[in-house]
């Protein structure tokens, strides 16, 4: 009964959205203030039945209802509560379901929160997020209906991979759709844009804060998702270049593009074609990854189950969106007036290069990923694309980027002091030369590389902290002076340095991995294993049983110099119903370098295995990525984007905030 | 998922899981384990989803660890490694695809691109410039007025 | 010429999408890997048979012979049983077996038990012979022809289908020529 409700509701949804993406659009060519006041009806109509669809789903969840197909297939009675709810996005209906559900969100928060945009611009926005909530419901009713009966029902699910029942890769999904779709935003507001034939620095303001929650979320998503690999996998590897992982990744690049274009669309007026070309693409590729994951043209680990109708379909919404919107700014965009003139050193200039360097990332990013795909097309060899390529090609273009990111705070607009710019840097210089010189020290000269991205890293760090500093005159006025301007500073500034000092963060984490230390040993119990610095004894390896799951765990004391740093246990885990191994590591971190060891086989003769790995600075890849994403919400919360459209006042009445 | 399952559940009929690497495996000769160890990183592993047979756990690539040691112990050179696989197994088992005709498209794509889109914003601000005049520069009654004011301000 | 520069995003994506149209209608299998064997000599190997004599890749000369790889442990082997038997036994194609890392008396049991559709069957214990064949996993199956060069290989379990429509006319056209 409830299963039908939900399906119900995403019928009357479609036909909301159906509505939502013409009406508005129309309305706006004719000024029609009743058909621009539509959508934000709509929007939250379908907010609401797309949420009332989700909640009977996970309804059926939770109530273990095997009747539902889906609940059928991918749960199962004994499953743990939490990882029943979080199963609910672990398959392909359901994920889509989540898909809708962050969409219509998104065009409810536009509708709700959108109360200062001009009201064409919002019922354009709205429009087009209504064309695609038509296109995604369609695609869900006509293929990948979650709600679909089977008779009679069995008594219980098929759907326990212990694998999937983890925190970590339960709540990374709604994350990285948060950022997938969030982008859709913009895409709307840049195709609106395009209809309206008008960009200006106001759009670039409304622009903006969409952009940064979405580019948050997904920066969380990737983290998250690199993270659970990195303690599920047994050997601490956390990025792989998988196919599903770069169509993430590709979103991402382009985006963090698009932050920072819109700036100079906003402060200069230019780059607008531009920008409107990045805020299509941006949500182009979160489509195109979509359509990677789903159709089965690739093979990958996170790649649901395939079926050809459905990539078909997907094939014809990516045609019509991206097609479609592309074909208009071929259109359109000539038309679209360029705005100011900027040097090529300038502040301008060195957005323009952050620009270029992304872009060129995620082009090669995406050559990267799908070149096995056409070469086999095209009648050549079956090609294998791994890590190699991607370090000798994607590292390279990192560099210069890195290079600019503490330069380019430090230039004026239109024309900037490059030689002022670089002897303010000069502490930063000294940060490189010490850490190279350390580096070098503790290594004798060991992987150059690896110095060279830590020394990259305290370039970035200390460009971000300087930048601040003499933005509040730290050391030249007086504390309480510098306090002030700190105060007084707008938080997008404060976000700006958080997240570059984040990016820093993360860099260093990448570099130090060259420094890490390996060992693996045959061990029995009480022998020990020597790494870096730190004992491991081996106690003891019991058989531990669970509530679905027999284990080997291990009980391993680590001391360092005589003092006890910690226990550990790392677990082999066996699941006879799946007949499944897992494996669970045990992770000791002090924030500056994990140490992390994983049980391997027996050897039969009351010997195991140990995999103990030190791990200089990892911690910080991850809380590097939730400063990055912090400085986001920071910025986020600025005032300023919360600015109105200006609005005609009776003389003599009092404005409020004036002299502010 | 599925996918990820059966990787698995071919492991599992493989008896235990072994994790990448053994200490069995490793040979005696630390700089012949080095060399293997850096092939070992750049082989895919076949029935896996993009790992290096260093990292998987699956017998293939087990077996695949070993059998390049042996030939790295009979004194093979990394190249004559490599090629023995790719005979066996075609060039999908090298993560790195070799540079050749075939593949100049992707290594060198990505300069390609990065050198069309630099050429295109010098094209871009060039004909900018030449389009609009730059401002006519400073005279003296208005450097010394830009000066008291910048003086002002602190 | 600013107005060809627009238009090249769009030109680009059609490009990209009619790969993807093609990619998808193909009906190619995106985990098949195809074999760098096809067309080459059948790589030498030495096996003791299940009979304990040895066997050879000169066994296979002077006809044309399907070599499959299979394991008592294979749970796909079993289902692809039936039609090797029928291939032997009705078609009268010479099939050649060789054990993947199964031990003897397991094979034996398998064999006993299912009953052989093979000529003879090598053991090949510790799967050097699969690598050198280039096999990841059981079944796989080669088609040889009189020269004892691989013309065909099926990287997963025969069905009904693939052998009606592509194994039986090869061996046919292989025998002819």
């Amino acid at each position: 009964m409830i299963a039908e409700l939900g399906h119900f509701a995403l019928i009357l949804a479609l036909l909301l959205a159906l509505l939502q993406a013409t009406v508005p659009l129309l309305g706006a060519a004719r000024r029609d203030l009743g058909w621009m006041a539509l959508p934000r009806r709509t929007a939250l109509g379908q907010f609401v039945l797309v949420s009332v669809a989700f909640m009977a789903l996970i309804h059926a969840y939770v109530i273990s209802d095997f009747s539902v197909a889906n609940v059928y297939e991918n749960s199962h009675s004994a499953k743990p509560l939490l990882y029943k709810v979080t199963g609910v996005w672990g398959n392909h209906e359901g994920s889509m379901v989540l898909w809708v559900f962050i969409l219509s969100l998104c065009g409810a928060a536009v509708a709700g929160f959108g109360g200062n945009l001009p009201a064409e611009l919002r019922a354009r926005v709205l429009a087009v997020q209504g064309m695609i909530g038509s296109g995604f419901l369609l695609f869900i009713l006509l293929t990948s209906d979650p709600f679909q009966r089977l008779m009679p029902a069995p008594p219980d699910g098929r759907g326990l991979n212990p694998v999937l029942q983890d925190p970590g890769l339960a709540f990374h999904p709604p994350f990285l759709y948060l950022g997938y779709v969030g982008f859709s935003v913009a895409f709307s507001f840049a195709v609106a844009a395009l209809i309206e034939g008008r960009v200006d620095a106001a759009w670039a303001r409304w622009v903006r804060p969409w952009t940064l929650a979405a580019w948050c979320a997904l920066t969380i998503g990737i983290a998250m998702g690199s993270w659970w690999a990195y303690y599920t996998l047994g050997w601490g590897g956390w990025w792989f270049w998988d196919p599903v992982e770069n169509a993430s990744l590709m979103p991402w690049l382009v985006g963090t593009a698009l932050l920072h274009s819109a700036i100079v669309v906003e402060k200069r007026e230019a780059l607008k074609t531009w920008t409107i070309l990045l805020a299509i693409v941006t949500f182009s590729l979160s489509l195109i990854g979509t359509f990677l994951v789903r159709s089965g043209v690739l093979t990958s680990v996170h790649a649901f189950a395939v079926d050809p109708a459905r990539g078909t379909f997907i094939l014809l919404l990516l045609f019509i969106a991206i097609g479609g919107s592309l074909a208009l700014y071929a259109v359109r965009a000539p038309r679209l007036k360029g705005g100011g003139l900027f040097a090529p050193i300038s502040r301008e200039g060195a957005l323009v290069l952050n620009n270029l360097l992304l872009t060129t990332a995620a082009a090669t990013v995406f050559l990267g990923t799908l070149y096995p795909l056409f070469s086999e097309e095209l009648g050549g060899p079956k090609l294998s694309v791994g890590f190699p390529f991607f370090d000798r090609t994607f590292a390279p273009l990192m560099v210069p980027l890195l290079m600019a990111v503490a330069l380019g705070p430090l230039l004026a607009w239109k024309r900037g002091d490059l030689l002022g710019a670089l002897q303010r840097l000069w502490l930063a210089f000294a940060a490189v030369a010490a850490v190279g010189l350390l580096g070098f020290y503790l290594t004798h000269g060991g992987p150059v590389l690896a110095v060279f991205g830590l020394g990259l890293a305290a370039w970035v760090f200390m460009g971000a902290v300087l930048e601040w500093a003499e933005r509040v005159k730290l050391g030249r006025a007086p504390m309480d002076e510098s306090w002030r301007r700190a105060r007084h500073l707008p938080r997008a500034a404060h976000g700006m340095t958080l997240a570059h000092l984040g990016l820093a963060l993360t860099l260093a984490g990448i570099a130090a991995s060259a420094w890490q230390e390996e060992r693996i040993e045959i061990a029995r119990p009480g022998q020990d294993l020597a790494i870096a610095g730190y004992t491991l004894h081996l106690d003891e390896v019991a058989q531990v049983a669970g509530a679905n799951f027999t284990a080997d765990r291990a009980r391993i004391t680590v001391t360092k110099e005589g003092k006890a740093v910690a226990d550990m246990h790392p677990e082999k885990r066996f699941f006879p119903v799946q007949q499944m191994p897992t494996s669970v590591t045990a992770i000791h971190t002090n924030l500056l370098a994990d140490l992390y060891v994983a049980l391997g086989d027996s050897d039969g003769a009351g010997g195991w295995t140990i995999r103990a790995y030190w791990k200089p600075l990892v911690p910080w890849i991850w809380i590097g990525a939730v400063f990055m994403a912090a400085g986001g919400v920071l910025s986020l919360s600025d005032r300023r984007w919360r600015i109105g459209v200006a609005h005609r006042v009776p003389r003599g009445a009092r404005v409020a905030g004036a002299g502010d | 998922m599925r996918r990820l399952l059966l990787c698995l559940a071919l492991v599992a009929a493989f008896a235990g899981t072994a994790f990448a690497v053994e200490p069995g495996e490793r040979l005696t000769d630390a700089a012949l384990e080095a060399r293997a160890r850096a092939i070992s990183k750049e082989l895919r592993c076949l029935v896996c989803q993009n790992e290096s047979i260093d990292d998987s756990n699956a017998a293939l690539a087990h077996d695949l660890r070993v059998l390049l040691r042996e030939r790295l112990a009979a004194g093979d050179s990394d190249e004559q490694v490599r090629d023995f696989l790719v005979r066996r197994y075609g060039q999908f088992v090298l993560l790195r695809p070799p540079i050749e005709p075939a593949t100049y498209v992707l290594w060198f794509g990505p300069f390609a691109v990065l050198a069309l889109g630099a050429m295109g914003i010098v094209v871009y601000l060039h004909r900018r410039a030449a389009r609009e005049p730059a401002p006519a520069p400073l005279d003296d009654s208005e450097r010394r007025r830009v000066a008291r004011l910048l003086k002002e301000d602190g | 010429m600013r107005r060809l520069l627009y238009s090249l995003p769009v030109a680009l994506f059609v490009v990209l999408a009619a790969y993807f149209g093609v990619a998808l209608f193909s009906g190619r299998d995106p985990h098949a890997i195809p074999s760098p064997l096809v067309s080459e000599p059948t790589p030498s190997f030495e096996l003791t048979g299940l009979d304990a004599a040895a066997f050879s890749q000169d066994a296979l000369k002077g006809q044309v012979t399907l070599v499959n790889f299979f394991a008592s442990w294979c749970l796909p082997c079993r289902a692809e049983h039936p039609l090797l038997m029928r291939l032997a036994e009705q078609e009268h194609v010479p099939i050649y077996g060789i054990a993947y890392k199964d031990k003897r008396a397991d094979t034996e049991r398998f064999v006993a038990g299912l009953g052989s559709p093979y000529r003879r069957i090598g053991l090949d214990e510790q799967g050097r012979v699969g690598v050198d064949f280039g096999i990841t996993g059981v079944p796989e199956t080669f088609v040889i022809d009189k020269a004892g060069r691989i013309r065909r290989h099926y990287g997963a379990p025969l069905t009904a289908d693939q052998v009606r429509n592509d194994l039986l006319p090869l061996i046919r056209e292989l025998t002819r020529g």
